[in-house]
């Protein structure tokens, strides 16, 4: 270990991941070449391949290695939150019908394309710029770009190092929800932390939210495939032995690290558009549903941040300023007020962070604050965090048990895949408010709201 | 976390629990063997086999560094054609395996909606705790994919 291990635990949260492999893989990653302070874990930290989920690393980016198991599969996965100027309760008695209309709209699962096809030189664009593709199209209008983490466009994106399989797997999926974890939910605002910074955000209890979790869809997928085989092959040509061979890294100034990350950057900047495209055609379910415009509803972009990523960023190491590759995989990045653009909105306050929760309980919006840059390079958790195996959940729970749960919670969820509707149940997480408390209390970020899911559509 | 069950009985494959994923062991007397039945064993994850048919079928070649790297080239290879050609794979032919290739048949059917229903998305297979190995009389691989 080239450097401590640090995990932001409390009693009960710890008591589960103690005898889990997570642990070991959070050692692990403390031996990548350049990683400086520690190698951090977040309270939602679970075992995954190669680095934990919940897991944050920073390498110094002259000598560092990157590594695409640092980033995951599903590049760029994240969260985009839009607020609404509607009473949730006012609206109840049309809840149904704006559910059945937004799974309609919004393509989901596996093997449901995307409603818009695009041909190579198209998506190439989408590659390279980003939300700016999107607002040329008029999926996206102007006020937005800056209330999406990186201005919607990630810098460096190279789609000339994407390869064909990973254009071709991502061609129809551009505008597709995906299926697991990902969702899409209709949510209330239940209870505020932090009154001042929910004004700053305009958000207030009662109101109806909309939550959109996705990533880059297979597009992703196969850019962190095609270069985990990559770097498996330059790990042995360099001759190094890694605890793990989904640790594969290469130098981030080699051919494969900067062709790794124009790719990773490139499928960063498809993961934003895949959610402005959810976005859209969300407004235009609302708009159908109520027969008003998004505007006479106040539908707004509130933020888009993702929380697998991996960054180039400037932070305070032992009082130096470093220039740093900051690696977040299941962990969200809360600038405060200085590390924020100029023209943030958000600027005076710090980065509102969205942490979805489980289908059953609760999502949080957290704050970014200047306490979390001399913690772990202004990180956060990004969800609940699995506690039981997907096979586990389905065994232990069950459908109709799940069922029952929601409908005893007012919950209604439309699932285009309900035999594995289980495996995402409430049961199979760890407490969101507990993770999200201990957050706070470690000064990560702050508690801003509590949501309540009230309508969910999932893959 | 893991559990490998231990049966005297060969099976041609099991399921692993992973907190976040899930994995496939798989078995065979002989290495086509073990890439067979590992391959049948991640498309049971992606749907139910016994609905699927065998009409369809596409040639598929992969090349890797060493016998574990080529198990992981070979899944995902299966993984990219059931994405963008929309195959359910259930029976394979290995036709040539050596270290660093394989060259195989795959059969199945095409993807429909109203017939099959898909269970998992699976993201990719990766090198997390990956094994070709042989324990006994027999082979054995150990994948975790991504969900």
């Amino acid at each position: 270990m080239l450097v401590d291990g640090i995990i932001f635990s409390d009693e009960s949260l710890f008591a589960t991941d103690e005898s889990s492999k997570a642990l070991e893989q959070v050692a692990n990653v403390a031996t990548l070449p350049g990683i400086v302070k520690a190698s951090f874990a977040m309270p939602d930290i679970h075992w995954g391949y190669g680095f934990p989920i919940g897991g944050v690393a920073a390498v110094r980016e002259e000598d560092g290695f990157i590594s695409p198991g640092g980033v995951g599969f599903d590049i760029s996965c994240g969260v985009r939150l839009l607020k609404t100027s509607m009473i949730a309760s006012e609206i109840e008695p049309d809840l149904k019908s704006l559910m059945h209309e937004l799974s309609r709209n919004i393509p989901k699962g596996l093997g449901r394309k995307g409603k818009i096809s695009l041909n190579q030189s198209e998506l190439e664009e989408v590659l390279d710029k980003g939300i700016e593709w999107a607002r040329k199209r008029g999926f996206a209008s102007k006020d937005e770009t800056n209330r999406i983490e990186e201005s919607g466009r990630l810098a460096g994106a190279d789609p000339g190092a994407v390869s064909k399989r990973a254009f071709d797997r991502g061609a129809s999926q551009l505008g597709t929800l995906g299926s697991g974890n990902h969702f899409l939910e209709v949510q209330e605002v239940t209870e505020i932390f932090d009154s001042a910074s929910a004004k700053a955000f305009g958000i207030f209890k009662g109101q109806l939210m909309v939550m959109i979790h996705s990533g880059s869809r297979g597009l992703g997928h196969q850019v962190c495939t095609d270069y985990v085989k990559v770097m498996d092959g330059v790990v042995k040509r360099m001759g190094l032995t890694l605890p793990d061979r989904q640790l594969a890294s290469a130098p981030i100034a080699s051919p494969e690290g900067r062709n790794y990350y124009g790719a990773m950057a490139a499928a960063a900047n498809y993961a934003m558009v895949n959610r402005g495209l959810l976005a859209f055609w969300a407004k235009e379910s609302f708009e159908s549903t109520f027969s008003a415009t998004a505007k006479e509803m106040g539908i707004e972009l509130l933020y888009d941040v993702s929380h697998n990523l991996a960054k180039f960023e400037e932070h305070v190491v032992d009082g130096k300023q470093m220039k740093l590759c900051v690696h977040r995989k299941g962990a969200t990045r809360a600038f405060g007020p200085s590390l924020l653009p100029k023209d943030s909105p958000y600027k005076e306050i710090g980065q509102p962070v969205m942490i979805p929760g489980d289908m059953g309980r609760a999502s949080y919006v957290l704050l970014g604050t200047e306490e979390s840059e001399e913690r772990a390079f202004s990180s956060t958790c990004h969800g609940a965090g699995r506690v039981m195996s997907r096979t586990q959940a389905k065994k232990s729970i069950g459908l109709d048990q799940l069922r029952k749960d929601l409908e005893e919670r007012g919950v209604i969820v439309l699932a285009g895949q309900k035999s594995t509707l289980a495996e995402e149940a409430p049961g199979a997480y760890k407490d969101v408010d507990r993770v999200t408390l201990v957050c706070e209390g470690a000064g990560l970020s702050r508690r801003v709201a509590k949501l309540r899911p009230l309508g969910v559509i999932k893959g | 976390m893991e559990s490998e069950k231990k049966e005297s009985r060969p099976r041609p494959f099991e399921v692993i629990e992973h907190t976040a994923d899930v994995g496939i062991i798989g078995y065979g007397g002989d290495l086509k063997e073990v890439f067979e039945n590992t391959a049948i064993g991640m498309f049971s994850l992606i749907t139910e086999l016994n609905a699927v048919s065998k009409d369809l079928e596409i040639q598929v070649e992969v090349e890797a560094e060493d016998v574990e790297g080529l198990m992981v080239a070979w899944l995902n290879e299966l993984i990219y054609l059931f994405e963008t050609k929309g195959v359910l794979f259930k029976e394979f032919d290995i036709l040539e395996l050596s270290e660093e290739g394989l060259r195989a048949v795959a059969r199945g059917e095409e993807l429909n909606p109203i017939k099959h229903e898909i269970k998992t998305e699976i993201k990719a297979a990766t090198y997390h705790m990956l094994k070709v190995e042989s324990e006994k009389e027999r082979l054995k691989s150990r994948v975790i994919f991504d969900v």
